[in-house]
């Protein structure tokens, strides 16, 4: 299971590229050595640099989802009576091959590859799919006449038709530095560059992956980067941006933040920067911080700028931010620094300038920007372990073989525009990397090829640099030093003549051409190979490595990542270390286990034989009592204070059992009310932005819709009773530990998880349980979404799209101690926006203005306009929400938006549009802004796929070993199916794209393989031939959707197939037998559905919509459908359980069928003991009062609250 | 599968066997029984005797009732010592039930300090609980209890009700994440000599090299004579495991000390 965790990128001296991760401990060579880097810039997704040769080259990070664009043409035809519909058209008809619109000709051979970085996935074919409705063979569509719109059907008048035809290209030069070529005209190409810089994907969320990426030219001219994103990697083509000098550096924000730096040592800001211009508009120059020193380097963050003065002195920039780009003023930093860098979250990166380390910059956060400390990062780095143990030598020389080597053979593409380039050379830098660990393998497994592979390499080694060139057939470690030390003392310490622009690079030019000009003539795979090991012993374990750049533009460093980077291993091997420092889970485990034995061994030795031995300390009951408020149950509803007590005994079975006592005033008379814990079925957290407020449901209290709410002053209070009531409930149910295979898990609107044991008279038997009985208790994290199988698999999707796997623990969040578990609980934090409206109206005068009628809604309002929300008084969601980004324009809100964001329509309320017509008199715009909230809960990220949709199999019978299918959607749309899916290991290894016409929003796989997906065009599909040896299947099978509705969420069970259509109606596949799965019709079963889940015995289980209670009304409610049977399969009715506020279901875990499995399951004594107590109830008080805690006090029962 | 509550409970619920006789000089009316009481070894005699107390009361003279004090084998027995310290220190190796002498007279000013009332367990109690977290969390967490977390910390351990107890403990026993572990480990090694009585002193868990200090380490550091070749001999933190008593030998074990020396 991988953690989260994100790059650091540096260059050293020599050009060469390393990594660090945030979890990592080493530096890790950049897996393309080929080229040396003067720069580097990174993102999260990508990296672009400026290699030796002065071209730009951008490094992709491969992926388990590829990067694919859809190209598309028409084929136009039109009708004559001789020969029917033909390419023959009239003159004044468009191209028999246009684009949509006609205008521009297309044929299919005029598509070509945009660079060579790309490859074609399949040739041409006719998409079939019009409007998510599939079309007659051919994929025809007819109208009367060009333009017009056009229609499946052929009818009496349609003389011209016109069909679409699709090719996919993938970008196929991943995981290696692609060089940028240019298609440009000559005249207009850059000259050679020197220095990069990217960023600007969050001046907008959309288009997705966009990138701003400029670049600045020997010359001091400054380039920005057209149209590069997602899909277009490398982007289109050069502009060019006048400056007002010549500019040597150049620095971009994840923002809207660019700023420069010119020869003369000032700094030029570039404003006007936005989602429609994200080149900007206009430069401001601002002075260096000294006179004497001008600006030498700068880089900024989202609202921070860093800068180093010519002296090497460090400046930071007073009070930048989105409308001051320039800020106010420098104040200087303690440190000299070769260059700083600004990464994500503002975090800082320098090199220093007398050690050439990297410093990190520590302390720094959204109320210290500037930070504290700097404090080195002393990394060694992979390669100068990997050299030493033989054992990860072996393992990399087995990886020789495997395609790993192929990739980069093919990947290594020469680019066209340059042909000076020395690194033109495929085969030789291909070897570089992988050279030593052959050879140290072949040498160390004796095997007679091995042996003499080894002599070859040590043949081939031709060192120029060596006068005793005839030892080095003798491949001995001491002549490679002593080797190297001749070369070491040629070169003066590097960093007393570095100069800070490149000429650092001279040393390091050195190497490179040497490298390269020489043992390319020899094409000897292995002189290089020892060369790149000699080099690495260089700089030993002592002797740290020399940066020359650094870029944290990707690398993702916050308060809850504790780093590695600060301590140095100290010689222990990395195994041992790691051991050291962590006690891996299965150590504590035997741990735990030794103590729990030897803790058992003496309560058997001191306790066995004395059991008839008094206690000498009663038990007696002991009472959490304290000040809450509680939403009174008559009219006017208010909150009123009352005091509250938790009492519990221990029952003469030994059980125990809580009843909380709540006593508050009426009519100034003492009252009370109790709940018993056994009979609470759920306690949830109520958002409130005001009230730490909770509601506890009891059977009954959800009939009514109306729980006991209760709220305390603190976070902190309400989490103690939170967390003790839980425990008290569980107990009492005797609840305890990971919740079961079987188990139903739900998600609140908050995004807090619940979890329920299914009893088996649940599905079956002949008294169905009531939904309403079900016991939910809560598990930590936040997630959007959850989806499982009968195998304990369980999957989680975050609001910000993030994939979490269950661990397998319990707890977390606020659950702690005693009732969470104590491994399996990870951090775990989520991103969700909170939307705002501006609304104005049209007046003559003005225009549109913030002036409303007396009768409007608040000009700035939440989506309803009921209620006023301003900038400043919109609040994160709860304490627990802090606030990660600035209001900003919502630009994706449905029914479009003008460039502004702009919304228009004739009045309030009203449906909306993205443009302006003569009838519209008000407009609106959505403003969003990012909060985010740190949890914990049993849940590990699965990244770097962000999701939409998850499904898991689930499997009738289960057997272990076996790998479990998982289909998932990613938030592109992207199908994709998960590889390695085990019970041991339930975060899988790795996602196999299946590929599709269009983004999918919905997918579910049945427990026969049936897998059915639904398309963002609200289009269904069935996926053929999807088998455990065939995870992916085979094709795609279009269904009609019922009644051309648009569909959004498919469910398959068993053998039921229902689908979900976007007004919120039910539908079931009829007709769908083993030898016909796709099924013929669509039979109506509901409306007044927000989500569903269809289970492994085919339970239709829902979120509703709105369901009314004898109090109150909710929306968001579970409900499970009454009346399945196999002759059945819609059922009959709905029966009402928790809500409302639920958003998720999935009962895909529960498998158990009452007839299957004993009544082992305790929910059957529950009820019992629960009657036994209803009649305690009515017995009134005398029961309880044996507990002293309760005589003196509200012996007046107020019985009507209590059987409220 | 073990988890942390059952070794909790186990600790919380360790139980000694006691039979309470009366010293054969106490003037009685008629004859007094032994008592047999199961002692929570996490607890302080003084705070659960009173059941000893009643028993033997009842076949005294009021006059000549003192202040009640007990004795194993001639020592007298620390009442501000949990139970199953005592036990362990004196008694380990003796066969059960532990037999304990209760006395009324010639209280042994030199050995024992007076126990007037519960106030004063309270208050040795809520001073060891202080002291530890002023190691564990330079006394943050216990300064920013209120008062009536202290009151539930207290009423936890008297009435022997471990929930009561565990929820405001947890508190004490956490740490940030981010820091691995607390700032001292709190431990007293208690000696069975008169003249020094329990060894102290600062000891970080983790290492300036940044691993996890065993408990292994610790005794090295603190008290080598414990360390025999053969492994650790007796000291008696091998029964009384991470007691709920900061004051005691509490190690977090699971937690903080990755393995004991064989």
């Amino acid at each position: 299971m991988a953690m989260s965790s994100s790059l650091l990128w540096a260059v050293d001296i020599f050009g060469r590229v390393y990594t660090l991760s945030t979890v990592g401990q080493h530096w890790e060579l950049c897996k393309d050595t080929q080229l040396e880097f003067k720069r580097v810039s990174a993102v999260k997704q990508c990296c672009w640099g400026i290699a030796c040769d002065h071209q730009v080259y951008t490094y992709v990070f491969s992926g388990d989802v590829p990067i694919r664009y859809q190209e598309e043409t028409y084929e136009n035809q039109r009708w004559n009576p001789v020969g029917g519909f033909c390419e023959k058209l009239l003159p004044s008809d468009r191209w028999q091959w246009s684009d949509v619109s006609g205008l521009k000709h297309q044929q299919l051979d005029s598509f070509t590859l945009p660079s060579p970085h790309w490859e074609w996935e399949s040739d041409w074919y006719v998409d079939e799919n019009i409007g998510g409705e599939p079309t007659e063979k051919g994929g025809w569509t007819y109208a009367i006449d060009f333009p017009s719109t056009y229609t499946k059907d052929k009818k009496w008048n349609s003389c011209v038709r016109r069909r679409r035809w699709i090719r996919y290209r993938r970008y196929k030069s991943r995981d290696i530095w692609a060089k940028i070529v240019s298609r440009d005209d000559p005249d207009q190409l850059p000259d050679p560059f020197n220095d990069i810089s990217i960023g600007g994907w969050e001046i907008t969320d959309e288009p997705l992956g966009r990138l701003s990426v400029w670049a600045v030219s020997l010359q001091g001219r400054v380039w920005y980067r057209e149209n590069v994103c997602h899909h277009n990697p490398e982007g289109s083509m050069w502009s060019l941006i006048t400056t007002p000098g010549e500019v040597v550096q150049i620095s971009c924000g994840p923002y809207d933040l660019l700023w420069a730096t010119l020869w003369e040592g000032q700094a030029i800001v570039r404003e006007g920067i936005d989602r429609n211009n994200p080149q900007g508009i206009s430069w401001s120059i601002v002075e260096s911080p000294s006179s004497e020193n001008g600006i030498m380097h700068v880089s900024v963050g989202v609202d921070v700028v860093w800068c180093v003065t010519k002296d090497r002195k460090v400046w930071f920039r007073r009070g930048v931010n989105s409308h001051n780009p320039c800020g106010t003023s420098w104040i200087e930093m303690v440190g000299d620094m070769m260059m700083v860098n600004v990464g994500l979250n503002n975090q800082v990166w320098g090199i220093g300038c007398d050690d050439r380390a990297i410093y990190f910059r520590q302390g720094v956060t959204p109320s210290e920007l500037s930070g504290k400390t700097w404090k080195a990062i002393v990394c060694g780095r992979e390669s100068d372990r990997s050299q030493t143990g033989s054992s990860t030598s072996l393992l990399s020389a087995g990886c020789f073989f495997t395609d790993d080597i192929q990739n980069q053979t093919n990947a290594v593409i020469p680019g066209d525009a340059d042909t000076s380039s020395d690194t033109d050379l495929p085969s030789i830098p291909t070897y570089l990397a992988n050279t030593p660990p052959m050879g140290a393998a072949a040498s160390g497994s004796g095997s007679s090829a091995g042996n003499q592979t080894a002599e070859i390499c040590a043949n081939l080694t031709v060192d120029p640099l060596d006068s005793d060139q005839g030892e080095a057939n003798v491949a001995s470690t001491g002549n490679k030093k002593s080797h190297l030390e001749s070369l070491k003392s040629t070169n003066p310490n590097p960093s007393a003549e570095l100069q800070w622009t490149n000429i650092d690079l001279k040393e390091a030019q050195k190497h490179p051409v040497l490298s390269v000009s020489t043992f390319a003539e020899t094409s000897s795979l292995s002189s290089l190979g020892m060369f790149s090991v000699g080099t690495e012993e260089q700089y030993g374990a002592d002797e740290h490595p020399l940066w020359a750049w650094v870029s944290g533009g990707g690398c993702l460093v916050d308060l809850h990542s504790p780093l590695k980077w600060f301590t140095v291993s100290s010689g222990l091997s990395s195994s041992v270390q790691s051991l050291s420092l962590s006690i891996t889970p299965a150590q504590t485990a035997a741990w735990r286990k030794q103590i729990f034995q030897q803790l058992s061994e003496r309560t058997k030795r001191e306790l066995e034989n004395f059991r008839h031995y008094e206690q000498a300390v009663e038990q007696s009951v002991w009472v959490k009592t304290g000040m809450l408020q509680w939403w009174r149950n008559w009219k006017p509803h208010k909150w009123m204070d009352v005091r509250v007590a938790l009492e519990q005994f221990t029952g003469s079975d030994g059980m125990r059992d809580s009843i909380l006592f709540v006593y508050y005033m009426y009519h100034e008379e003492k009252k009370y009310i109790h709940v018993f814990l056994n009979e609470v079925t759920i306690i949830v957290d109520v958002l409130n932005e005001a009230k730490h407020s909770f509601a506890l449901y009891t059977p009954e209290r959800t009939k009514q819709r109306w729980p006991i709410r209760l709220a305390a002053t603190t976070e902190q209070e309400m989490n103690d009773w939170l967390s003790l009531l839980n425990m008290s409930c569980c107990e009492s149910r005797r609840i305890q530990g990971p919740p079961s295979h079987h188990a139903i898990w739900s998600v609140t609107c908050k995004g807090d998880i619940f979890v329920s044991e299914p009893s088996p008279e649940l599905e079956a038997g002949p008294h169905l349980m009531p939904c309403d009985q079900m016991f939910w208790r809560q598990v930590g994290g936040h997630l959007r979404l959850i989806e499982c199988n009968n195998q304990g698999i369980v999957w989680g999707i975050g609001y910000d799209h993030t994939a979490w796997v269950y661990t397998g623990g319990y707890g977390g969040g606020f659950i702690q101690g005693l009732a969470s578990s104590a491994d399996n609980i990870y951090t775990q934090s989520d991103v969700k926006c909170v939307y705002i409206y501006e609304n104005q109206r049209w007046n003559p005068v003005t225009g549109y203005s913030s002036r409303g009628l007396p009768t409007d809604r608040y000009m700035w309002s939440d989506a309803s306009g009921l209620q006023e929300c301003t900038k400043v008084n919109t609040k994160p969601p709860s304490p627990q929400w802090t606030w990660v980004s600035d209001w900003y324009i919502d630009f994706s809100t449905s029914g479009g938006t003008d460039r502004e964001g702009w919304q228009y329509a004739a009045d309030f309320p009203a449906s909306y549009h993205g443009h302006k017509t003569m009838k519209d008199f008000v407009r609106r715009r959505r403003w969003a802004r990012k909060c985010k909230i740190v949890t914990s809960g049993p849940w590990l990220e699965v990244p770097p796929v962000t999701l939409w949709d998850i499904s898991i199999i689930p499997s009738s019978d289960a057997v272990d070993e076996e790998s479990v299918a998982l289909w998932a959607i990613s938030d592109k749309g992207d199908v994709l199916c998960r590889l390695g899916v085990t019970q041991q290991n339930p975060a899988g290894t790795s996602w196999l794209h299946v590929g599709t016409d269009q983004p999918f929003i919905s997918i579910s796989i049945g427990a026969f393989y049936q897998v059915w997906a639904v398309a963002r065009d609200g289009s269904a599909f069935y996926r053929g031939s999807v088998s455990p040896k065939k995870p992916a299947g085979d094709c795609w099978y279009h269904i009609p959707s019922p009644q051309k509705q648009k569909l959004k969420q498919v469910s398959v069970g068993r053998t039921s197939v229902f689908v979900l259509d976007k007004n919120g109606n039910l539908w079931y596949r009829q007709g769908i037998t083993p030898s016909y799965p796709q099924g013929s019709t669509w039979d109506y079963v509901s409306n007044n559905i927000r989500k569903m889940s269809v289970g492994p015995l085919d339970q239709v289980w829902v979120i509703a919509d709105k369901v009314q209670g004898s109090h109150s009304l909710s929306c968001g409610t579970v409900c499970h459908r009454t009346g399945v049977q196999p002759m059945e399969p819609k059922g009959l009715s709905w029966d009402y359980g928790i809500g409302g506020g639920w958003e998720h279901i999935t009962v895909r875990g529960n498998a158990t069928e009452a007839s299957r499995v004993a009544m082992q399951d305790t929910s059957e004594e529950n009820s019992a003991v629960s009657k036994d107590l209803e009649e305690n109830e009515s017995k009134g008080r005398a029961e309880h009062s044996k507990t002293p805690l309760m005589v003196s006090e509200s012996q007046d029962l107020d019985r009507s609250a209590v059987n409220c | 599968m073990t988890d942390d509550k059952d070794v909790l409970r186990d600790v919380w619920f360790g139980r000694i066997p006691t039979c309470f006789t009366l010293y054969q000089d106490e003037i009685t009316e008629r004859e007094a029984e032994p008592y047999y009481l199961l002692l929570p070894r996490i607890s302080y005699l003084t705070l659960v005797t009173d059941k000893v107390k009643k028993h033997f009361q009842k076949v005294m003279r009021q006059e000549e009732i003192n202040e009640i004090w007990f004795e194993y084998e001639g020592t007298p027995l620390k009442w501000h010592y949990p139970i199953g310290l005592l036990f362990d220190l004196h008694a380990s190796n003796t066969a059960l039930p532990w037999n304990i002498t209760v006395h009324f007279k010639n209280f042994p000013e030199k050995d024992l300090l007076h126990c007037h009332s519960k106030d004063v367990i309270e208050a040795h109690f809520m001073a060891c609980i202080k002291e530890a977290d002023a190691l564990k969390h330079k006394s943050q967490v216990i300064n920013e209890m209120q008062k009536k977390d202290h009151k539930q910390l207290w009423m936890g351990l008297q009435n022997d009700k471990f929930e009561q107890f565990w929820a405001i403990n947890r508190k004490l026993m956490e740490y940030p994440p981010e820091d691995n572990g607390f700032r001292y480990i709190p431990f007293r090694i208690y000696q069975a000599t008169t003249e020094r009585p329990f060894i102290q002193k600062l000891f970080r868990p983790i290492a300036s090299g940044g691993q996890l200090h065993t408990l292994g380490d610790l005794l090295k550091d603190v008290c080598p004579s414990a360390i025999t070749p053969e492994g650790v001999s007796y000291l008696g933190f091998s029964r009384t495991f991470p007691a709920a008593q900061p004051c005691g030998v509490a190690f977090d074990c699971s937690s903080h000390a990755p393995s004991v020396p064989a």
